[in-house]
C-alpha cells in the first residue's frame, strides 16, 4: 500500500504528517512511503532526510494526491486539495467535524474515506494516537516558555549575592493535557504554581505534578463522560471569577487552556483581572483560536495592554516536535487498522467507527458517545448523595449555637446574681476576666516552650501559699490550725522556689 | 502603720503582683522574652507573699508564727533548689507531676484551715449575723470544691508522678463498670456536700469533709490509674489545669483576688495545653479522661493487610546512606529520651551540617511525655532552635528529603493514621515520613507503640529498621561519620 504525505498549502502551517523517524515506521509496517517535494523544510525536515529513510520525493501535489492509497496530512484539505483526490482513498487528517460540515459533504460526495485525528475518542486504548494530546502537550510546555520569554524576571527563587530573587507565581487554568504540561515545565523552571480546574478528579493530578489544587466553595464538579469539562452554573462561575480576580493580585503568569469542544472557549479571564495584574506579568492563552480564555485576548497577536500586562494569543508550533508526534499518531492509527498487508476499514472498531467521519460515501457524524472512564462516574454519583452543608449553612449554625449559648450563660448570670452575695460576686467577675486573659495569653505561647510554661505555671501556682500564710491572721491559732499552715507554707513554697528555678534552668538551655 | 493604709498597700501590691503574673506568661510567647518572663513571674511572686506578711504585721499576728513561716519557706527554698539542680531533663516530667501534688496538698490544707477559722467566727454571733445566710452557704461550697479539686490534683499528681517514673505500671487499669463506680462517687459527693453546709457543729462538718476526702482520693486515683503511656501530656497538662482551679477555689474560699486571677491563669493555661495535646491525637478531652485508650489492640483481621517486608540495616550502612543524604530530618520520640540520645545527635547533627548537608528536626506535638518535651531535651543538648521545627513546617518538604530518621517513635510516624479507617489512631496528624526517599527507624525490637498499633511505615520498601537502644546506634553512626 502507497502512504502519501503531501506538503501544506497552508503557509501558516509548519508542521508535516511525517518525519524521517515515522517514514522509517510507516516502511517497518510495510508501507511504500511518499512525500511531496519540499513539505518537511518548514519543520527542518530536507527532502535528503526523508530519501535516506527510504521515502520516494514526488515532485508535485497532483502526483502525490494521484498516487496515494493513503494520505497523511495535517490540516484539513481545501477544496482544491479535495479535487486531486479519488474514490477509496483513505485521508488522515485534522478536519473538526462539527464545525465543518461542508467539507464532511465534499469529502463524502467525492467517496474519500477520511479519518479525523482531531474525532479519535479520548479511551485508554486510543492514547497513543490522541493528536490533541500530543499537541496539547508541545502547547502546554511552549506556553510556559513563550510566557518566561516574555517575564521579565526569573521564574525561579534564587538567593544570591546580589540579593534575593522571589519565584514567580504561575496561575494554570484548566488542567487538561495542556495544562498539566504547563503545571510541569513550569515546576521544572522553578515556579510556584497553582491549578484551577472544574473537574474534581483532576485535583490529585495536579498536586502529583506538585501545583497547588484551587478550588471554589461550590460542590459542582465539571466532569463529564466525553473527559472533557460541561459548562458550569451561573453561581460556579461568579465563584471562578471572583477567585481568579483574588489571585490575580498576586499571580505573575496566568495560562489559561479551557477548550469545550466544538464551542467558543469560555472566557475566564475578564478585564477586571488583568486590570488587576501587575505591569509585567504575561497571560499566555492557549484557546486563542477558539476565541480566548482572556477577554482582551487578540487570536494570532501579542501586545501589552495599557496596565502593562503581555497577553500572548500565538504560539509557536515547535513544528519538528510537533511533527514527530503527530506522525508517530498517524503510524499508531494505521498500526491499529492492520498495517499494510492486513489493512482494513472495520466499522465496529470503538476508534475508527468515530474518527471515520465519511466511509464510503456517506457521512458517519456525530458517532455515538463512549463514556471516558464509566467508574469514575459512579464514584460521583456516591458522593453526590452525602449531603455536606455548605459553608454558609455552617455558619449559620455556629451562629445559632452561639446565641443560644450567651442566652444561657447571662441567665445563669443574672440568677446567680440575686442568690449570691456582693462580695461573691465581685470575685466571681474577677475570675472569669482572668480566665479570658490566660486564655489570650498562653495561646500565643510558643509550642516548644510547653514545657518550661508548665513548670512556670507550676511555680505561679504556688501562690496557694498565701493562703496558708493569711490562715495565720486568725486570732487563737490553735496547734492543728498551725501545722496545717505551716505544711501548707512549705509544700506550696517548695512549688515557688522549685518551679522558677527549674524553669530558669531550662529557659538558658534553649540557644539559637 | 494604720491597718487601713497597710490593706490599701496590699491591694494594690496583688494588682501589680497579678499583672507580673500575667506578663510572665505572655513573656514565653518567644524564646527571646521566655527569660525576662521567668523574671516577672519571681518579682510578682515576691511582692505577693511580701505584702501578705506585712498584712499579717497589721492584723498584729503574735511573733511565733513568723518563726512558723519563716521555716517553712526556709526550708521549702532549699528542698526545691536542691530538687530543681537535680533533676535531668529527661525526668522534667515527674517533677512537674510531683509539684502539682504540693499544689493539690496545699489547697486542701487551705481548705481545712480555712472552714476551722470560718467555724470558730460563726461561734461569734456579730460575725454570725452578718455572715449567715447565703454568705454561709456559699463559702462553705467553696471549702468543699476547693478541697475536693485540691484532692483529685494531689492523688493524680503524685499516681502520675508514679507512672512517669515507672514506680507503678503505665499500662491502663481499667476496672469493670468503672464509668458506674465513678458516677456513683461523684453524686455521693453531691450529697456529702449537701450535708456539709446544712452540719450544724464542726465536729460534723468535719466528718463530712473527711469523708469527701477519702471519696476524691479514690476518683484522683481512678482517673489517672486508667490513664497511661502516650496519654500522659495530656494529664500532665490536665492536673497542671486542675492545680490552678484549685488555688482559684482557695482564693474564693478567703477572699483573695490575687489567688483568683492566678488560679484562672494556671487553670487555663493547663486547658489549652490539653486542648492542644488532644487536637493532636484527634481525640476527645473526655475519651482521654475516661481512659483506656491502649487496651483496644486491632484485630488483625481488621483494615488492609500490610504488605511488604521488614528490612534491617546496619550502623554501617546508615553511616553511608547519610553520607550520601543532601538533606535529612530527625523525628524524635520518647525512645530518644529514654536512651538519653539527645547528646549523640546533637553530636551527629554537627558532623553531617559540617559536611553541608540540610539537616532539621520535625516535632510532633505529642512526642514525649510532656507538652514540648522534645524541645527541652534538644536544647539541654545545644541543638539550635532554629532547626527544630514543628510538624506542619516539615510534612510538606518530606518528599523532598533524602533521608528521614526515625528515633524511638512509633505512633506518630504511623502511616495508618490516614489510611486506614480502622485504626484507633485514625485522623491524628502524623509526621508523613514515608513520603522521604529513604527512613531509617531506630527502635529496640519490633514491638507496637503505645496505641498498641502495628505501623505500616516499618513495612515499607523504602524503610529500613535499625534495631538498638538510640544511644548507642547514634553513637556508632558517629564513629562511621569521621
Amino acid at each position: 500500500m502507497k502512504v502519501c504525505i503531501p506538503a501544506e498549502i497552508n503557509t501558516e502551517e509548519l508542521r508535516v504528517a511525517a518525519t524521517p523517524k515515522t517514514v522509517l515506521r510507516l516502511i517497518k509496517q510495510g508501507f511504500e512511503v511518499f512525500v511531496e517535494k519540499d513539505a518537511g523544510l518548514k519543520a527542518n525536515f530536507s527532502n535528503q532526510a526523508f530519501a535516506d529513510s527510504g521515502a520516494t520525493i514526488l515532485g508535485s501535489a497532483k502526483e502525490t494526491y494521484e498516487t496515494g492509497d493513503i494520505i497523511l496530512k495535517v490540516l484539513a484539505p481545501s477544496s482544491q486539495e479535495i479535487g486531486l483526490m479519488h474514490k477509496g482513498q483513505v485521508m488522515l487528517s485534522y478536519l473538526w467535524p462539527a464545525q465543518n460540515p461542508d467539507l464532511l459533504n465534499q469529502l463524502s460526495e467525492k467517496g474519500v474515506n477520511a479519518i479525523a485525528m482531531d474525532a479519535i475518542p479520548r479511551i485508554s486504548r486510543a492514547q497513543k494516537m490522541d493528536v490533541l494530546s500530543s499537541m496539547a502537550n508541545i502547547a502546554g510546555y511552549r506556553s510556559v516558555i513563550e510566557s518566561a520569554n516574555y517575564f521579565g524576571r526569573f521564574l525561579n527563587g534564587q538567593i544570591t549575592a546580589a540579593g534575593k530573587v522571589a519565584p514567580a507565581k504561575v496561575l494554570v487554568i484548566g488542567a487538561g493535557v495542556a495544562g498539566l504540561a504547563a503545571i510541569g515545565t513550569a515546576r521544572s523552571l522553578g515556579a510556584i504554581v497553582r491549578a484551577f480546574d472544574t473537574r474534581m478528579e483532576v485535583a490529585e493530578q495536579i498536586e502529583s505534578m506538585g501545583a497547588q489544587f484551587l478550588t471554589v466553595d461550590i460542590e459542582e464538579d465539571g466532569s463529564t463522560d466525553s473527559g472533557y469539562s460541561k459548562v458550569m452554573s451561573p453561581a460556579f462561575i461568579a465563584a471562578e471569577m471572583a477567585l481568579f480576580k483574588e489571585q490575580a493580585k498576586e499571580i505573575d503568569i496566568i495560562i489559561t487552556t479551557a477548550q469545550i469542544p466544538g464551542r467558543k472557549a469560555p472566557v475566564l479571564v475578564l478585564k477586571e483581572c488583568v486590570d488587576t495584574l501587575k505591569p509585567g506579568s504575561v497571560i499566555v492563552d492557549l484557546a486563542a483560536s477558539t476565541g480566548g480564555n482572556c477577554a482582551l485576548t487578540k487570536d494570532g497577536e501579542i501586545y501589552t495592554t495599557d496596565n502593562g500586562v503581555i497577553i500572548v494569543g500565538k504560539l509557536s508550533q515547535l513544528p519538528s516536535q510537533a511533527s514527530q508526534l503527530y506522525g508517530n499518531n498517524l503510524c499508531h492509527l494505521l498500526d491499529d487498522m492492520g498495517k499494510a498487508e492486513k489493512f482494513v476499514i472495520d466499522m465496529d472498531d470503538d476508534v475508527v467507527s468515530r474518527a471515520m467521519v465519511t466511509h464510503q460515501g456517506t457521512i458517519n457524524w456525530p458517532p455515538k458517545p463512549l463514556p471516558v472512564s464509566p467508574q469514575a462516574k459512579k464514584v460521583a454519583q456516591e458522593e453526590v448523595v452525602v449531603h455536606k452543608p455548605t459553608a454558609e449553612e455552617l455558619a449559620k449554625q455556629k451562629g445559632k449555637k452561639a446565641l443560644i449559648n450567651l442566652c444561657l450563660i447571662g441567665l445563669f448570670l443574672v440568677l446567680l446574681g440575686f442568690v449570691a452575695p456582693k462580695d461573691f460576686m465581685q470575685h466571681f467577675t474577677v475570675f472569669v476576666l482572668s480566665v479570658f486573659i490566660g486564655w489570650q495569653v498562653i495561646w500565643n505561647v510558643s509550642h516548644s516552650l510547653h514545657t518550661p510554661l508548665m513548670a512556670v505555671t507550676n511555680a505561679i501556682s504556688g501562690i496557694i501559699v498565701i493562703g496558708g500564710l493569711e490562715l495565720f491572721k486568725n486570732v487563737n491559732m490553735t496547734l492543728p490550725l498551725v501545722i496545717l499552715a505551716s505544711i501548707a507554707i512549705l509544700v506550696a513554697s517548695i512549688n515557688i522556689v522549685g518551679g522558677f528555678f527549674v524553669t530558669h534552668r531550662m529557659l538558658k538551655m534553649f540557644k539559637k | 502603720m494604720l491597718t487601713g493604709q497597710i490593706e490599701i498597700i496590699q491591694a494594690s501590691a496583688y494588682l501589680f503582683a497579678s499583672i507580673l503574673f500575667i506578663l510572665s506568661l505572655g513573656g514565653l510567647s518567644s524564646q527571646e522574652s521566655a527569660k525576662r518572663g521567668v523574671l516577672y513571674g519571681m518579682a510578682g511572686m515576691f511582692i505577693a507573699i511580701a505584702s501578705t506578711i506585712l498584712g499579717l504585721l497589721g492584723k498584729g499576728v503574735g511573733a511565733d508564727a513568723y518563726t512558723y513561716i519563716g521555716v517553712s519557706i526556709a526550708v521549702a527554698s532549699v528542698v526545691g533548689i536542691i530538687v530543681a539542680r537535680k533533676v535531668e531533663m529527661t525526668g522534667m516530667p515527674q517533677l512537674v507531676a510531683i509539684l502539682h501534688s504540693f499544689v493539690g496538698l496545699a489547697a486542701v490544707l487551705v481548705g481545712y484551715g480555712s472552714y476551722m477559722d470560718h467555724m470558730e467566727k460563726m461561734l461569734d454571733t456579730n460575725f454570725a449575723l452578718s455572715h449567715g445566710g447565703a454568705e454561709h452557704i456559699i463559702h462553705l461550697v467553696e471549702v468543699f470544691i476547693g478541697v475536693f479539686i485540691g484532692m483529685i490534683t494531689f492523688i493524680g499528681s503524685i499516681i502520675a508522678w508514679g507512672k512517669l517514673d515507672g514506680k507503678i505500671r503505665s499500662k491502663p487499669l481499667i476496672l469493670p463498670a468503672r464509668h458506674a463506680i465513678n458516677g456513683l462517687m461523684l453524686s455521693a459527693c453531691f450529697v456529702l456536700g449537701y450535708l456539709f453546709c446544712m452540719a450544724g457543729t464542726v465536729d460534723d462538718g468535719m466528718l463530712y469533709l473527711y469523708i469527701m476526702t477519702a471519696v476524691a482520693t479514690y476518683i484522683g486515683f481512678m482517673m489517672v490509674m486508667a490513664i497511661g503511656g502516650a496519654d500522659m501530656p495530656v494529664v500532665v497538662s490536665m492536673l497542671n489545669s486542675y492545680s490552678g482551679w484549685a488555688a482559684a477555689a482557695a482564693g474564693f474560699m478567703l477572699g483573695n483576688d490575687l489567688l483568683i486571677v492566678t488560679g484562672a491563669l494556671v487553670g487555663s493555661s493547663g486547658a489549652i495545653l490539653s486542648i492542644i495535646m488532644c487536637d493532636a491525637m484527634n481525640r476527645s478531652f473526655i475519651s482521654v479522661i475516661s481512659g483506656g485508650f491502649g487496651d483496644t489492640p486491632v484485630a488483625s483481621g481488621d483494615g488492609p493487610a500490610i504488605e511488604g517486608e521488614v528490612t534491617a540495616t546496619n550502623h554501617t550502612e546508615t553511616a553511608e546512606l547519610l553520607k550520601s543524604a543532601n538533606s535529612i530530618v530527625i523525628v524524635p520520640g520518647y525512645g530518644m529520651a529514654v536512651a538519653k540520645a539527645q547528646y549523640p545527635i546533637h553530636d551527629m547533627v554537627q558532623k553531617l551540617q559540617k559536611q553541608g548537608k540540610k539537616v532539621c528536626f520535625a516535632i510532633h506535638p505529642v512526642a514525649g511525655r510532656l507538652p514540648g518535651h522534645m524541645n527541652v531535651l534538644l536544647a539541654e543538648a545545644n541543638v539550635s532552635y532554629d532547626i527544630v521545627l514543628e510538624m506542619d513546617e516539615v510534612n510538606d518538604d518530606l518528599p523532598e528529603t533524602d533521608v528521614v530518621m526515625v528515633i524511638g517513635a512509633n505512633d506518630i510516624v504511623n502511616p495508618g493514621a490516614l489510611e486506614n479507617p480502622s485504626s484507633p489512631i485514625y485522623g491524628m496528624p502524623v509526621i508523613e515520613a514515608w513520603n522521604a526517599k529513604q527512613v531509617i527507624v531506630m527502635k529496640r525490637s519490633m514491638a507496637v507503640g503505645y496505641a498498641g498499633v502495628q505501623n505500616p511505615l516499618f513495612f515499607k520498601d523504602n524503610t529500613d529498621m535499625l534495631y538498638g537502644d538510640a544511644k548507642d546506634s547514634v553513637d556508632k553512626i558517629n564513629a562511621e561519620l569521621m
